[in-house]
């Protein structure tokens, strides 16, 4: 069979009254919640490195020489992690022209104003831009934090290859906790979206009002698809 | 403890039999590393100085020795390949060490065995300071000296990042950084560094920086007077000067005595990371943070109303799939 075009094989809509739409099965939420997990753990770790303001952070870890050991192996985790999740979400994510329509309204978007957006497939635009910015910037922060990486890769660069790492590893962190909060604002903002990462659906009208073209080939997949 | 240990100006006395107390304390601290408005010491002590004159070194390597044995290091017995460092860098148990370098001279066509003893310079601008994240990991002291205290070391290695000259190494054992200290504990009951106090051609050399500096300056005269036209003094002002500095017979190249930095400076990517990254990543990130939660409090949220819901409904009953009509 053809993959769906805004949507993933495994999304279906799991009752009609009300509607209710499963959006992420339970291994792909798990996951998620480690990525979520270890990325604030790292960005705590990190940035009690990054400023004396914030060593005081470094006590949540059992002090300096854990969070210093432990900061790095957990960025390992995220990686895994944020790869398995990305073999799994890159296909949606890809841009389509109704991106730059929904981008060029962007006024709308914040306003709220949807009825006046194009219907969209699984992922809307902003969505898509938090997941290449966290891919490129957890690229980033691996490569970087390998080569300041002392306990084991002490040897692997030069000093002035090392100064460059960790300036770019401070600037990516800051970069991906912009993006991070981002992330979870607008999760936030967008009332009923949180449920898609704890139970794993979403009503009806929330796929209808940002979704929609997700939600129609659902419910097309569900007429016509194979018997249940 | 009856009595404060005067503050030493040469390496070349014994020690007093008497007990006598240390006269380098926490409250002669000038910088602390990860540490912002450091109280103004009450007293500023002299300035020391190593000096490290190369023309007079014999390669014998008795200050490392002499630094084993009073650090009470064990250096790891390594396999001979054929050069004379001994061992092959500076670790975590070898404070300092002398490099070797062959050099022919392109005006007299002679081979030049150059010897450089390698360690920490004491920078009066110290890199390794401004890079450690741990507070109080690195303290200068009023006296020039810069030492790492340990039990507030991470192991981070960003000392190693910072320092312009290669120098802090990190324990695979202990995780800690490590390089000379000026033999601070030594100084501290009025005795110089047991380095200097071991040479036996007084190549190295301890007192007040003023002294030493004035004995410098002899020794490039009477280099110059010899024929060393470009012996000079090696202080490099881009670390503001050090506390450890060398004479060498030629200052115009320094990096022909394996690779001691022509302008040693804190690397201005260093400077950038240390500075405006911490100081505008801060800011950035704390209005986007503080900014994101007011805004989520108060703003108007995107909200799924029940016409929606309906529609939603409609929608999946007539099974309008495929994004057929729209
Ligand atoms: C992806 C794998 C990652 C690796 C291998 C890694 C590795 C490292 C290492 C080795 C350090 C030096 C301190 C230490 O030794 O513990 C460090 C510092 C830091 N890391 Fe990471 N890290 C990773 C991901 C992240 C992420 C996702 C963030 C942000 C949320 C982050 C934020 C920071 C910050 C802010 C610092 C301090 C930089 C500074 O001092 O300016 N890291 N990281
Ligand atoms: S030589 Fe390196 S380790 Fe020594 S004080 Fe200067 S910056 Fe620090
Ligand atoms: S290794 Fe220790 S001394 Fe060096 S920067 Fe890290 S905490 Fe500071
Ligand atoms: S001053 Fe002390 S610690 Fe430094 S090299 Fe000499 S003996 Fe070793």
């Amino acid at each position: 069979m053809a993959r769906p075009l805004y949507s993933e094989p495994g999304d279906r809509i799991e009752s009609i009254h009300p509607v209710t739409v499963s959006r992420y099965r339970g291994f792909i939420r798990a996951n998620h919640w480690i990525t979520a997990i270890t990325l604030i753990l790292l960005l705590i770790s990190g940035l009690a490195f990054f400023h004396p303001s914030l060593y005081f952070l470094t006590g949540l870890f059992g002090g300096g020489q854990n969070a210093r050991w432990l900061h790095p192996v957990i960025g390992v985790v995220l990686f895994v992690s944020f790869m398995v999740m990305f073999i799994q979400l890159w296909r949606l994510n890809l841009p389509t022209p109704d991106d730059r329509k929904w981008l060029s309204q962007i006024g709308d978007v914040v306003k709220g104003n949807e009825e006046n957006l194009p219907e969209l497939g699984k992922y809307n635009a902003g969505q898509k831009f938090i997941f290449w910015g966290m891919t490129i910037l957890i690229v980033v922060l691996i490569v970087s934090g390998v080569m300041i990486w002392e306990q084991f890769f002490g040897e692997l660069v030069t000093i002035p290859t090392r100064r460059w790492a960790v300036l770019t590893h401070s600037l990516a962190a800051v970069a991906i906790i912009l993006v991070f909060i981002l992330h979870v604002y607008a999760a936030f903002w967008t009332r009923g979206t949180l449920r898609a990462m704890t139970r794993g659906t979403v009503t009806g009208g929330w796929a209808y009002r940002h979704h929609r073209k997700w939600l129609r080939e659902l419910a097309g997949r569900r007429q016509k698809g194979p018997a249940e | 403890m009856s009595e404060t240990a005067p503050q030493p100006k040469t390496a070349a006395s014994n020690p007093p039999v008497q007990p006598i107390a240390s006269n380098l304390l926490p409250s002669d601290v000038v910088r602390i590393s990860a540490t912002k408005d450091v109280p103004q010491p009450e007293r500023q002590l002299t300035k020391v100085a190593k000096l490290i004159d190369v023309s007079k070194c014999i390669g014998c390597k008795a200050c490392q020795s002499a630094c084993i044995e009073w650090n009470d290091t064990k250096p790891e017995v390594e396999e001979n390949v054929g050069v004379y460092e001994n061992p092959h860098d500076l670790t975590p148990n070898m404070f300092t060490l002398m490099r070797f370098t062959e050099w022919v001279n392109p005006e007299t066509d002679n081979l030049e065995w150059l010897i450089r003893k390698d360690g920490c310079m004491h920078c009066e601008d110290p890199g390794c300071l401004k890079a450690c994240p741990a507070p109080g990991a690195i303290v200068q002291y009023s006296n020039g000296i810069v030492d790492f205290i340990h039990e507030n070391c991470i192991g981070c290695g960003y000392c190693v990042t910072g320092c312009p000259f290669d120098i802090p190494r990190i324990s695979k054992v202990d995780h800690k950084s490590y390089k000379c200290t000026l033999c601070s504990d030594r100084v501290a009951v009025g005795q110089g560094p047991a380095c200097a106090k071991a040479c036996p051609t007084q190549a190295i050399v301890f007192g007040t920086k003023e002294d030493m500096i004035a004995h410098a300056n002899d020794r490039v005269a009477d280099l110059k007077s010899r024929g060393y036209d470009n012996a000079g003094i090696y202080d490099p002002p881009g670390v503001g000067g050090t506390h450890v500095f060398y004479v060498l017979h030629h200052a115009d190249k320094p990096s022909i005595y394996d690779g001691l930095p022509d302008e040693p400076r804190i690397s201005p990517v260093v400077e950038g990371w240390k500075g405006v990254t911490k100081t505008a990543g801060l800011a950035v990130m704390g209005v986007a943070a503080v900014g994101a939660a007011i805004h989520g409090i108060f703003a108007r949220a995107n909200k799924v109303d029940a016409h929606e819901e309906q529609e939603a409904e409609k929608l999946v009953q007539s099974g309008d799939g495929d994004g057929g009509s729209v």
